[in-house]
């Protein structure tokens, strides 16, 4: 019966080395984030924000299900602010209900409306373009539009990730919102039939296979070339072999998806929440999130990174994001419909 | 005889404390599936469930297929042949359990893929054109087949390893006397009667590649799997989402059946007057040589080489001299979590076994089946499901407290960590379950008739007839939770607390922003921690050859 004295006791001991409670304290200089982006890109923000109020951030990170976890967490939960990447996640947190308007002057006077919630619960703190990765040698075209992309001129010319990953829904549901149901199905179609393989990887592999030579251009989120670029000197020749083209829609602009921020429901530490979220959007987040992960910054008068302008001057599409957020599903049902990852 | 029934009672009792704790975030899945999902199975019936229930079933198949040829034919080999580097590969089998699916995708599409090793070093004859059109693309079903079964046959390795070590000899030697050759004794004597054990680690082989999200995604695989989320995520129905899993859980439980049917009158428990151990056969010269390269194959491709890419890599992006000491509390936060998941899911495996084993009546028979599902959902479903009870638990502790006039305690289990624990054990009990239901069926019932008949109770015929039989049964079982526990990635995610975070969700934190390498040095750590225990524990399993 030792071994299960042993047992016991080792089970006890682990017991108590388990992580220390954390309990939500009411405004003792604590902020709690739940987040969708990862903490190793945004823990230097954190870091600065502590810095400059001393109000200690506490995080958790997730890919999905945090909104189920808030709501279950109810009148007790801890969250105050929940970051998130995608107008499509933004909007899904509104809908659970989870969250509550921000109303924030700062936040009404620094983003522009187009980036934010008319019933302010969220609001946009930088942006991303999804753009092309064109072969150097091979294209010789400077400007494209994203309904250039079914021409026949391209097939088998074209690599792109699942047409189900939240980026591609995003560009696949503004097409939708803008040219309606119909002509995007024809569109996907078109751009399915152009395709060098079937899709799969991530926005990475699309440069990878057009510096290989399987395709002349991937499709990619422009943070993506510009850390390939300049901080990982393995996967620079996949930069270096493409050149980053901002395409357009037809008579309008390039597609960008926001990361936002929203404030929780049951915060328990509301000014605090209210406080980091004023500071994300001042001018020093700004500047590392242009910095040091290649966004564009939300706030007017901040440079964008050297590497993001040298693809050229964004000329943001109008359509309100909110619209984007509308036409998810159906352009989800359509990748399926048309067979796009098949 | 009132020790006995008192032993029967706790083993009862844990039973169905074990079943309901399981049950539980399932019943809260089915529940959200009651809600409507309005046009959510027309489209998944019209566009995506043909293809994707191929493609599934290509992908199972496939994987579990190679699994068990991997697994069970060097099962065989380092069970019953002595060999020159057998006591090596006894240790070295299991260590690719120890590389996240994930992970040995990315390693392999990096090497493969256009402009990786394999092409580079290619290109250095052919022009790189042709190695890139002449090369099959890795990232394909057949791709996705051979990268995810390198790295799960130690399921069946090691399910079918603790069958194999207790082949009574008096089996192969009567096949053998009655002219069988030792080809015909593995197909008819060996392996049926390892089939139980085959059974369970093909099964386990094929819940995770059913459930893994990662790596098929990034191979262009579109499991069931991938389309639950994608109907959860893109097209925001969380009930459409949580039917699909529903449907899955019920074909799954539909294989399981027709597995059991499928061996309804076999008899697989051995009434040998002595078990005696079969003696292994010497090869020596080339067959030695070439029966130590077999086994040593899917080892250097399931464990060495994303090793070496990881320890590469580690190097070059200067991630050991810049040493993130974080690491070190993270790795700490993994194994701590790890082995208490372990320990429980071992007791409560074993006491609803052993319920079962002493009084097998239709309800404790239900108790053993529930306590497997957890393994055949998604592990972010499964965090789902859980949330619900886990945090009404807490949310009810403050709500007491509030009642007394107490301060709140703030969210107890998940604050602590014990909702990933949990997590962990409903997830992985089916391992141990597993595992110990098969050693049962190689243990003949008169074994415990004799014992009773000699004046023992339940609990002392438990201690000292069945825990050292089932040994080699519980020892992998232990190796395969501890190790899957480690590399559990999204239940931990969604229910670990704040400030929390294990050696896989650092990882991940490099992965989603694309650059897996940067999680180099993490994923080496997983290794690191899997290789003692995985070493310990085989070593501690090998039995020793018969007598001659």
């Amino acid at each position: 019966m030792t071994k299960l004295r042993v047992f016991t006791a080792t089970a006890a001991l682990l017991c108590l080395t388990l992580p220390v409670v954390s309990t939500a304290s009411a405004d003792t200089g604590e902020v709690n984030v739940y987040t969708y982006r990862e903490t190793k890109l945004i823990q230097p923000l954190f870091d600065a924000f502590t810095k400059d109020t001393g109000i200690k951030v506490n995080v958790v990170s997730a890919s999905s299900g945090l909104e189920q976890r808030i709501k279950a967490e109810g009148t007790n939960s801890p969250a105050d602010v929940l970051l998130t990447v995608d107008i499509g996640r933004i909007d899904e947190a509104v809908q659970a209900g989870v969250t509550q308007p921000i109303k924030s002057e700062a936040i009404d006077k620094i983003v522009p409306a187009q980036y934010r919630d008319p019933d302010g619960h969220w609001a946009g703190i930088s942006m991303r373009a999804r753009v092309i990765y064109a072969s150097k040698d091979r294209v010789k075209q400077n400007a494209i539009t994203y309904e250039e992309l079914a021409d026949p001129k391209w097939k088998g010319k074209i690599c792109i990730r699942s047409g189900q990953h939240i980026y591609n829904n995003g560009l696949f549901a503004a097409y939708t919102a803008k040219h309606g149901e119909a002509k995007a199905e024809e569109w996907l179609r078109g751009v399915k039939a152009n395709l060098a393989q079937k899709p799969s990887g991530g926005d990475r592999e699309a440069a990878r296979d057009v510096a290989a030579g399987k395709c002349d251009i991937g499709i990619g989120n422009t943070y993506y070339w510009a850390l390939m670029m300049n901080n990982d000197p393995e996967k620079k020749p996949w930069a270096e072999a493409t050149r980053v083209i901002l395409p357009t829609f037809e008579g309008g602009g390039t597609h960008v998806n926001l990361s936002g921020v929203l404030l929780a429901k049951h915060a328990p530490n509301k000014a605090n929440g209210v406080k980091l979220i004023e500071w994300l959007a001042g001018e020093k987040a700004q500047q590392m999130y242009a910095d040091s992960n290649y966004e564009y910054p939300v706030r007017a008068g901040v440079a964008v990174n050297p590497t993001i302008a040298g693809y050229g001057k964004l000329n943001a599409d109008p359509l309100p994001i909110s619209k984007i957020a509308a036409g998810r599903k159906a352009a989800s049902t359509l990748v399926d419909k048309v067979g796009f990852d098949n | 005889m009132n020790r006995t029934t008192r032993a029967g009672r706790i083993a009862a009792a844990i039973a169905a404390a074990t079943a309901i704790l399981v049950a539980a975030p399932v019943i809260s899945i089915i529940a959200l599936a009651m809600q409507p999902a309005p046009d959510v199975w027309r489209h998944l019936i019209d566009y995506v469930l043909p293809l994707t229930i191929v493609d599934t079933a290509l992908l199972l198949g496939g994987v579990g297929a190679l699994a068990l040829l991997i697994g069970a034919g060097t099962a065989w080999l380092i069970s019953l042949y002595d060999f020159r580097g057998r006591q090596m590969l006894v240790w070295l089998m299991p260590l690719p359990l120890a590389v996240p699916t994930y992970m040995a995708a990315y390693v392999y599409v990096d090497l493969f893929e256009p402009l990786g090793l394999v092409h580079r070093t290619l290109a250095v004859w052919f022009p790189l054109r042709d190695v890139v059109l002449a090369l099959p693309n890795l990232r394909s079903l057949p791709g996705a087949i051979i990268v995810i079964a390198l790295v799960l046959y130690p399921y069946v390795y090691l399910s079918a390893r603790a069958m194999f070590q207790f082949q009574s000899a008096e089996f192969t030697e009567a096949a053998r006397t009655l002219g069988a050759n030792r080809w015909s004794v593995f197909w008819r004597v060996s392996l049926p009667m390892a089939r139980p054990a085959l059974a369970v680690g093909v099964a386990l082989v094929s819940l995770e590649t059913l459930n893994d999200i990662g790596a098929s995604e990034y191979l262009g695989v579109r499991t069931l799997t991938v389309s639950i989320f994608t109907t959860w995520l893109n097209r925001g129905s969380l009930a459409g989402a949580a039917q699909l899993s529903c449907f899955m859980l019920a074909i799954v439980a539909g294989l399981i059946a027709v597995e059991r049917y499928g061996r309804r009158n076999a008899t697989t428990e051995f009434s040998a007057e002595s078990p005696r151990l079969t003696r292994r056969t010497l090869l020596t010269g080339t067959k030695g040589w070439w029966t130590f390269a077999a086994c040593l194959v899917p080892v250097l491709f399931g464990f060495f080489v994303p090793l070496l890419f990881l320890v590469q890599q580690s190097f070059k992006r200067g991630l050991l001299s810049n040493f993130d000491m974080s690491l070190w509390r993270d790795a700490f936060n993994s194994v701590a979590f790890a082995t208490l998941a372990t320990l429980i899911a071992l007791l409560l495996g074993f006491a609803t076994i052993l319920a079962y084993r002493w009084r097998p009546n239709a309800l404790r028979s239900i108790a053993m089946n529930i306590s497997q599902t957890g393994y055949a959902l998604p592990g972010l479903v499964l965090a789902l499901g859980l949330l619900t009870p886990v945090l009404a638990i807490d949310n009810g502790l403050n709500t007491l407290a509030g009642w007394m006039g107490r301060s709140l305690p703030g969210l107890i289990v998940v604050g602590s960590g014990a909702a990933v624990v949990i997590a962990y054990v409903i997830r992985f009990l089916a391992v141990p379950t597993g595992f110990i239901k098969a050693g049962f069926e190689r243990i003949p019932r008169d074994y415990d008739d004799s014992a009773r008949a000699a004046g023992a109770g339940q609990a002392t015929t438990m201690r000292l007839i069945h825990l050292p039989l089932l040994r080699p049964a519980m020892l992998g079982a232990v190796i395969v939770v501890f190790v899957d526990c480690l590399k559990e990635l999204p239940a931990t995610l969604l229910l670990r607390p704040m400030n929390v975070e294990t050696l896989a969700t650092s990882i991940y934190q490099f992965a989603s922003r694309g650059s897996f390498e940067e999680g180099a040095l993490a994923a080496l750590l997983i290794i690191a921690a899997s290789i003692g225990p995985v070493a310990w524990l085989t070593r501690f399993s090998d039995m020793p050859s018969g007598p001659a």
